[in-house]
Formats: structure tokens, sequence, C-alpha cells
């Protein structure tokens, strides 16, 4: 594999906090947690006895052939699908009854596949909606202009400010989100979902259509994600050098199955791993 | 007696399913609710209306001249205003949809007036004679042509060439493009058969209500439209079941005397219907892909 | 509307790259927006009522003028449904037939009890003015529980499920509005005959006032976090649940905020026409509304204002025409959705402080370097790629 492993020593050196450890990470309760997760569509199992246990800082890959049912995963993480069998945890609460915005605020942010921005409202409009949650005033102040109205408003405009620079987007602030470019519209999830101030970060193919130096850089920024908001990151991503270069563990998903589990190292070696899926990538 | 309820709500029932069809299968195959729909049947009354009462020709003269001026108008009206839309907001097309409405409505008020037009009886056999019952002949005739005109669509649909075509791009108009299909003319087909329908339905509605008037087509439309919904729209069965529920709802009301309220029923029936099974009765439900 | 300040410090024009100027270009404070606006709405009002009084504007006149207004109420009512909620609703008459039937039964039932007479809505007095205010809330409060009672099953439905269930919704209070006296023997709404004694409380300027608080609440309410949680559904409603917004408390809200708002403007339209009868509330009217929105532009409060000032306007002066008018209309329906889908103004909104503010900063269309297409200035049809 190319030369990210250089890449990922380096950060995993400079991490500090103890509990950015996923191993002791662990001790404590899983920010997020699946226990024999499974969903049938109309007799098809499209998901079968899927489990993760989640540390609060731990960054995890899900991989896996197209089809394998890794966005029905993330579907049924955060509600969107309601599982057949099994339980989802999200810090030890149990999702079954929630909403999916439900379950957003209980602190579950996902991005998806084919972008879905709110693509006539502005890029700051867009990473405002995800601090809605967070912003108190009620219909009535907002309505009557009240001085807790623009107190609230320019503190968050402030912060969604902030959050645009982590990506370096406040020059986009007010360009309208549908007619940013592919890369930026990408980073633009991210943040919106960073907005509603999650514990654990969904990325579902958040390097898809990037070119090499793109991934290099979103990379880095997962990365950085992960140290500046001290938050779990699960991807699902096909780009293997975005796997294996920023990913703690590793989950490799097969019709429904996970068929192995282990650090990037353990999967790379895997026959089954690459009977299933490495092995059709390396014949390029 | 209650034999005679129940062929006036199939009587009402095969009106509203032949109309319904229409707004059907234009919305299977370009997702539009076609508003003009309603007022189509109007312009098959005053047809008929015309070539009976006014140039005294031959009542199956009559039908032809009606069903062909109502294939022509849908094919036409979908030519001149729905046609340069394909690609635009769907909203555009609806509010299209209502100018044309308003135009056949108000043309018609201008060139006929306001007033209603009286439409000749069809034929001087009234009634007819099965055992004891007197049966009335209309209502008979009605049943009968909406079942053939629905076999017979439904044969068109499934067998022919042009039924496929239909069903591939109200799948998928651009994978049917590809596919070598002429959409345009595949569109103009649908229009054409629901337009005929209507047509039918016009002249079996001056049946049964004798009258052409320049606003007949809205409420009539509005009901079809109903039950349509009801059924499930893009349902070819669903407009039928869907036409039949509404048709015998109104007649099971008024026969409970409570006629003034039979508007109210079948639309509370739809909202009821609607909220049990959100895409109507034989509707598939779709699912957006996340 | 005289409201459409953009409450944030939006640039001029976005270029899509850095905005270098962005910080240092001149803008109004708020105050001093909210200031401009309101002086300019006194203005509008005072102006209006001095031509009125000085006899420059005749009753006939002043009456399609308040008739005007009243449409403007229903069309950025029904915008927010259609244009930032982005649903079909097709039975907006049947609020606005709730709060008619709310407004003026309440008001003919109080001044029974507080022995005002019909005379004295006229004139004017305080108490009037109250019962009239008081009236129209219960108007609009009558159409916000007819707005919750349908919203609840309605809004699960998708797209074009919804817009036929309004329908039908609508149908049915009219039926309900036309029989409920004569089947069920309540003496509320007078039936067919139609509901007559409605004092003429609506004047020119309650009207206006009305629009221009309607405006101002519908534009405060869009731009706060309310108003961007119903964007945010409008423009995809999966990302917005993903997003953590409470997609039925929202849309229920758009959706009664939009029912509220047709109350009132039923409530001004009974003491316009002083009777009221259920088939004025048909299907055609849920739609004529519906036209002005579509054809002004969805999302654009200043497009459903303008439209439905034309639209009420206009078959007034044609009335010598009476026979063509409405093929006119038909044809000119059909053309503009042909040759401007997006309607007249698609989404620009008009805003008075900025324009003020551009002239602040001397940025004029013709001393700009980069030739923006028109109608780009608010940044949301400009197509820019850095």
């Amino acid at each position: 594999m190319p030369s990210d492993k250089k890449k990922r020593r380096p950060v995993l050196v400079q991490m500090e906090t103890p509990n950015l450890i996923p191993e002791r990470d662990l001790g404590s309760i899983p920010v997020l947690q699946a226990e024999h997760l499974g969903i049938d569509f109309g007799g098809l199992t499209a998901v079968d006895d899927f489990n993760i246990a989640m540390g609060r800082t731990e960054i995890s890959g899900l991989i896996g052939p197209n089809g394998a049912g890794k966005t029905t995963i993330f579907n049924l993480l955060t509600s969107v699908y309601k599982p057949t069998r099994g339980t989802v945890l999200v810090d030890g609460y149990d999702t079954a009854s929630k909403s999916v915005a439900e379950v957003n605020r209980m602190g579950v942010a996902r991005t998806f596949q084919n972008i879905r921005l709110f693509s006539q409202m502005s890029v700051l409009e867009n990473v405002l909606v995800g601090y809605g949650n967070a912003m108190r005033t009620n219909l009535i102040t907002d309505m009557l202009r009240l001085p807790g109205h623009w107190r609230q408003e320019a503190e968050y405009r402030e912060k969604a400010l902030e959050l645009l620079d982590i990506f370096d987007m406040r020059k986009y602030a007010d360009t309208q989100a549908g007619n940013l470019p592919y890369g930026a519209q990408r980073r633009l999830e991210i943040l919106r979902a960073l907005a509603t101030g999650p514990k654990v970060l969904l990325l579902d193919e958040p390097a898809a259509g990037m070119n090499p130096a793109e991934t290099e850089e979103l990379m880095e920024n997962i990365l950085k994600i992960r140290d500046e908001f001290q938050i779990a990151i699960l991807l699902i991503e096909h780009d293997m050098s975005l796997v294996m270069g920023v990913c703690e563990v590793v989950g490799v998903l097969d019709y429904g199955k996970i068929i192995a589990k282990g650090t990037p190292e353990q999967i790379q070696n895997d026959p089954r791993v690459i009977e299933a899926y490495l092995g059709k990538q390396e014949v390029k | 007696m209650f034999i005679t309820q129940v062929l006036n709500g199939l009587q009402l029932g095969s009106i509203y399913a032949l109309v319904a069809l229409g707004y059907t299968m234009v919305y299977g195959i370009i997702l539009l609710l076609n508003f003009a729909h309603g007022d189509i049947i109007m312009v098959g009354a005053y047809v008929s209306w015309l070539v009976m009462a006014q140039l005294g020709l031959n009542p199956v003269l009559a039908v032809i001249l009606s069903v062909a001026a109502c294939t022509l108008m849908g094919v036409l009206i979908d030519k001149v205003a729905y046609a340069p839309l394909r690609n635009a907001p769907r909203l555009s097309i609806l509010i299209t949809a209502i100018g044309v409405s308003y135009f056949l409505e108000n043309g018609a008020q201008l060139v006929f007036g306001a007033d209603a037009k009286v439409v000749p009886a069809y034929t001087d056999l009234q009634t007819i004679q099965v055992g004891d019952l007197a049966l009335s002949f209309p209502s008979v005739l009605t049943v009968i042509v909406t079942i053939v005109a629905t076999v017979a669509l439904t044969l068109v649909v499934q067998k022919t060439k042009l039924g496929k075509a239909m069903r591939a791009v109200s799948e998928d108009m651009g994978a049917a493009r590809l596919m070598g299909i002429n959409v345009n003319s595949t569109i103009s087909f649908t229009f054409a058969v629901g337009s005929a329908l209507a047509g039918i339905g016009a002249v079996l509605y001056a049946m049964a209500y004798t009258q052409a008037s320049p606003t007949m087509g809205m409420m009539l439309g509005t009901k079809a439209f109903v039950a349509a919904v009801l059924g499930g729209i893009g349902s070819i069965p669903g407009a039928v079941v869907g036409g039949l529920l509404v048709g015998f709802a109104e007649v099971i009301v008024t026969a409970l005397g409570l006629s003034v309220w039979k508007d109210a029923v079948v639309f509370l029936l739809l909202i009821i219907v609607l909220v049990v099974r959100p895409t109507g009765i034989f509707g598939r439900t779709m699912n957006e892909k996340v | 509307m005289e409201e459409e300040v953009m409450t944030e410090k939006r640039p001029i024009i976005s270029t899509g790259g850095p905005q270098p100027a962005a910080g240092k270009r001149r803008s109004l404070s708020m105050p001093a927006r909210y200031a401009i606006n309101a002086v300019l709405v006194l203005v509008i009002l005072i102006l209006g009522e001095l031509m009125i009084d000085g006899g420059a504007i005749n009753r006939y006149q002043s009456t399609v003028l308040e008739q005007v207004g009243i449409y403007i109420i229903l069309a950025v009512s029904l915008n927010i449904a259609t244009g930032y909620l982005g649903q079909l609703p097709l039975g907006h008459a049947g609020f606005m037939s709730m709060g008619a039937y709310g407004c003026s039964i309440f008001i003919i039932r109080m001044s029974e009890v507080l022995g005002i007479g019909a005379r004295d809505f006229v004139t004017g007095s305080p108490m009037t003015f109250l019962l009239v205010l008081g009236g129209l809330v219960v108007g609009g409060l009558c159409a916000a529980v007819a707005g919750i009672i349908i919203g609840i099953p309605a809004l699960r439905l998708k797209g074009d499920y919804l817009a036929i269930i309004t329908l039908a919704f609508a149908e049915i209070i009219r039926v309900v509005m036309l029989n409920i006296d004569s089947v069920l023997g309540f003496e509320l709404t007078g039936g067919a005959a139609g509901l007559t004694g409605i004092p003429g409380y609506t004047s020119f300027l309650l009207v206006f006032g009305c629009v221009a608080v309607v405006c101002f609440l519908i534009h405060t309410m869009m731009k706060s976090r309310h108003g961007r949680a119903i964007l945010a559904i409008r423009d995809n409603e999966i990302a917005a649940e993903a997003t953590g917004v409470n997609t039925t408390y929202y849309k229920t809200l758009a959706f009664v905020a939009s029912a509220f708002f047709a109350g009132v403007a039923g409530g001004l339209y009974a003491g316009c026409v002083g009777v009221l009868q259920p088939a004025v509330f048909g299907f055609m009217k849920s739609i004529e509304i519906l036209v002005m929105v579509v054809l002004g532009g969805m999302g654009s409060m200043l497009g459903s204002a303008l439209s439905a000032t034309v639209l009420t306007i206009l078959p007034e002066a044609l009335r010598a025409f009476s026979e063509y008018r409405m093929i006119a209309y038909a044809v000119v329906l059909v053309l503009v959705m042909i040759f401007r889908p997006q309607g007249l103004l698609g989404s620009y909104d008009f805003s008075l402080s900025r324009i003020i503010e551009r002239v602040m900063n001397r940025d004029f269309p013709w001393s700009r370097k980069s030739a923006a297409p028109a109608g780009a200035d608010d940044g949301k049809e400009a197509s820019h790629d850095a």
C-alpha cells in the first residue's frame, strides 16, 4: 500500500489525551453500539447480525463491495430504517422508538452518499440549520424580533463562520450551496453534520468523486475533526488509501454480514477479505 | 327498488371510472394532474348537442363525432400547452393545465352562452325488460360500455407495442428514450386514449343527465379525479374501483335522503382512504432511496 | 412587500470567490433597516388614506384596493406552504372561508352583546377597533385549527396526494358551511342564502395595516431558525431530518401559519363584501390564489404581492371586455408558464435597504465590472463556481 501509513503514525503519536486510545476508551460506555442488528426487506436479508461498539474518539471504517449493505447499516444506525432484529444504543440509550431527528439530537450525525445539501440556501444557512436545535429562542421572540433573537442570531452566525473556517470555507458563506464546487459540497455536508453537535459522525463515502490530492486533504481533515471535536467517526469508503490511512478498526461487509474485522493491517492480509473484496482491487 | 339503486350506483360509478381512467393514464405517464380533463368531457357533450339538436343528425354520428372531438382536443392540448413544458417544474405544468381548463370553460361560455343546453336523447329505448324488472336502458348501456372500454384498455396497455411503450415511458422516461421509444408520440397516444375515454364518458353523461353546460366538467372532473386518487393514481383497476366507490357512495348518501352532503361524503371518503393507505387502494408505495 | 429586508449582511453580489470587501462594506444597521421600512409603510398608508379622504380615489376604487390587499395576504400566506415549505395545498379558500365566517360571526354576535350598531363600525371607535382586531384573530385561529386538523393527516402524504387531500378538505368545509344551518339546525352561516348583516368594518387602513403586519411576521419567521428549518425541509427533507429538524413540527407550523394568515384575510374579506356565500370559497378560489403565487415566483414574497395586485386589478380594469377577459387571463397564464416557468420574479426578493446600501457603496449595476445576470443580485440565481 502507498505511503499512508507514514501519515497515520505521527497523528497517533501526537494524541495526548489518554482517551484517544480506542482500547482504553472502550472501558467506558461505547458511544455507539449495535447488537445483532439486522433488517429484512420483504424476505431478503439485507443486513444480518451486525455488531459494533465504538469508543469516544475512535475512527472506524466499513468497507465492502457495492450492495453489501453498508449504507443500509447507516440507515439503521440513524433510525431511517427500523431494524427487524437487534438494538442500537447511542451513549447507552436505545434508539428503537426514536425518529431520525431524535437520533440526531441523541448525538448521531451523518452525511450522504449522494450529496443532500439544502441547495437553495446559502452555505451559512446550511450550517445554521444544523445549529437549529442548539438555538433556544421561541417563535414569538423570533417573529417579533425581540432582543434575544438578535443576540442569538449573532452568536450562532459567528459560530457557524468559525466552523466554516475549519475547511477554509468562510469565503463561501453567502454562496448558494447548490452552486458550490463538488468537493466543497462534500465538505459542507460534513460541517453541517458537525453543527448538530454529534458524538458520532457517520460519513458515507466522503471521498467519492475526489482526486488523490483532495482525498489526502480529506484524510487530514477527518483526523483534525476527531481531535478538535473529540468525537467518534464511522465511515464507509471505497477508497482504500483513505480507509487504511485513518481508520483504527475496519469491518468488512459482504452480503449483509461482517466477514472480517480488525486493524487495517489485519484486514489487508485477511484471505477472506482479499477474496471478497480487495482481490478485485489489487488486480488493478 | 334495490336493484334500481345498484344500477344507479353502477351507472354513475362507470362514468366516473371512465373519466378517472383518463386522469390516471396521464398522471401515470407525465405525473400531471390534468385539470383540463374534466373540460374535455364538456366539449364532448357540446359536440353531441351540436350534432343532434342543432344539425339534427343521427345520434350514432353524434357519438362518433363527440369521441373524435375529445380525442383530438386531448392531443391538441398536450401538443400546444404541455409539450413545451416537458422539462419545466411540475407546478408550472399544473398551472398550465389550470389555464387550459379556464380557457375551455370560458371559451365554451363565450361560444354557447352560460346557460345549459339540453342534449336530446340518443335513443328512444328508455327501459328494457328483464323478467319482472324494468331496467333503465341508458344505465345498462353505460355499464356495458364501461366494461368493454376497460377490458379493451387493459388489453391495449398489456398486449400491444404502444401499450408496452406507455408502460416503459411511465416507468422511466429517460431510459425509454434510450431504448428507442418515441416518447412524444407515446405521450400523445396516452392523451388520445385518455381523451377518447373521456369522450365516451361525455356521451354517457349526456345520456344520463341530458345537458351540457360550460362548467359541467368541473365537478364531474373533480369527482373523477378523487376516484382516480382513491383507487391509487396511475393504476387502471384502481381508477375503475375508485370510480365505482365514488358512484356508490353518492347513490347511497342520496338514497338515505342526505343528498346535500354527498360531496362532503365523497371527499371524506377520500381523506379516510388516504390516511389509511397514503397512495390509494391500488397505489404503489414509492420509497425514496436514502 | 415593504418588509423585504434581508436580516443578514449578505453581500450585494456573490461572486462565489473570496469577498475581500465584504467586511468593509458600508451597511445599514438592523434598526435602521426596520426604521426605513416602517417609514415607507407609514407613508404609503397615509398617502392612500389622504387620497381616499380627498376623493382622489373613489368608493369603487378603494374597494378594489381593499381587495388587492386581501389577495396580497392570501397570496403571501399560501406562499409559506407552497414557496417555502414546497408543498402544494389546493384548499386555501377553505382556510379563507373559516376565517371569514369565524370573524364575521364573532363580530356580529359580540356587537349584539356589546350593543354596537353597524354604523359604529363605519365611524369607528376604540371599541369597534378592538372588536375588529379580536374578530380577525378569531378568524385566524379558526383557520389555524382547521389547518391543524387537515395538516396532521395531510402532511404525512407526499406531493400530489397532499394537494388532493387539502382540496377535499376545503370542499368539505364548503359543504358544511352550506348545510350546517338547514340540516343541523344551527343559526350560524345562513346556508346558501349567505351570511348577511356583516358590518362594513374593512377599510383601506385596516387592510394595508394587516398587509404590513402579516408580511413583517412572515418575513421574520422565515429569517429565523424556524424559517430555516422550513426551507431545509423544502430543499431536502431526508437531510433536514438527519440534521435534527423535527420535520413533522415544522411542516405543521408552516401549514398552520399559512392557514392563520389566510383566515385573517378571510376576516377582512367578510367586512369588505358584507355577504358571505359558501359557493364563493370553492375550488376555483383556491386555484386563483395559487396562480398568484406561482405567477409571481414561488418563494418570492414580492412576487406574490405583485401578481396578487395585478391579477386583482386587471380583471376590474378589463370589465368592459368582460366576455373575453377570462379567456385572455387563461391564455396569459399558459403563455407565462411556457415562457417563464419559474414565475415572473423567480425567487428574487426586493429589499429597499439593500438598494440604499448599494447607493451608499456606489455599487450600481452599470459600474460593475463582472456582468452579473439580472436578478442575480440576491445571490440566489447566480451560478458561480469558484
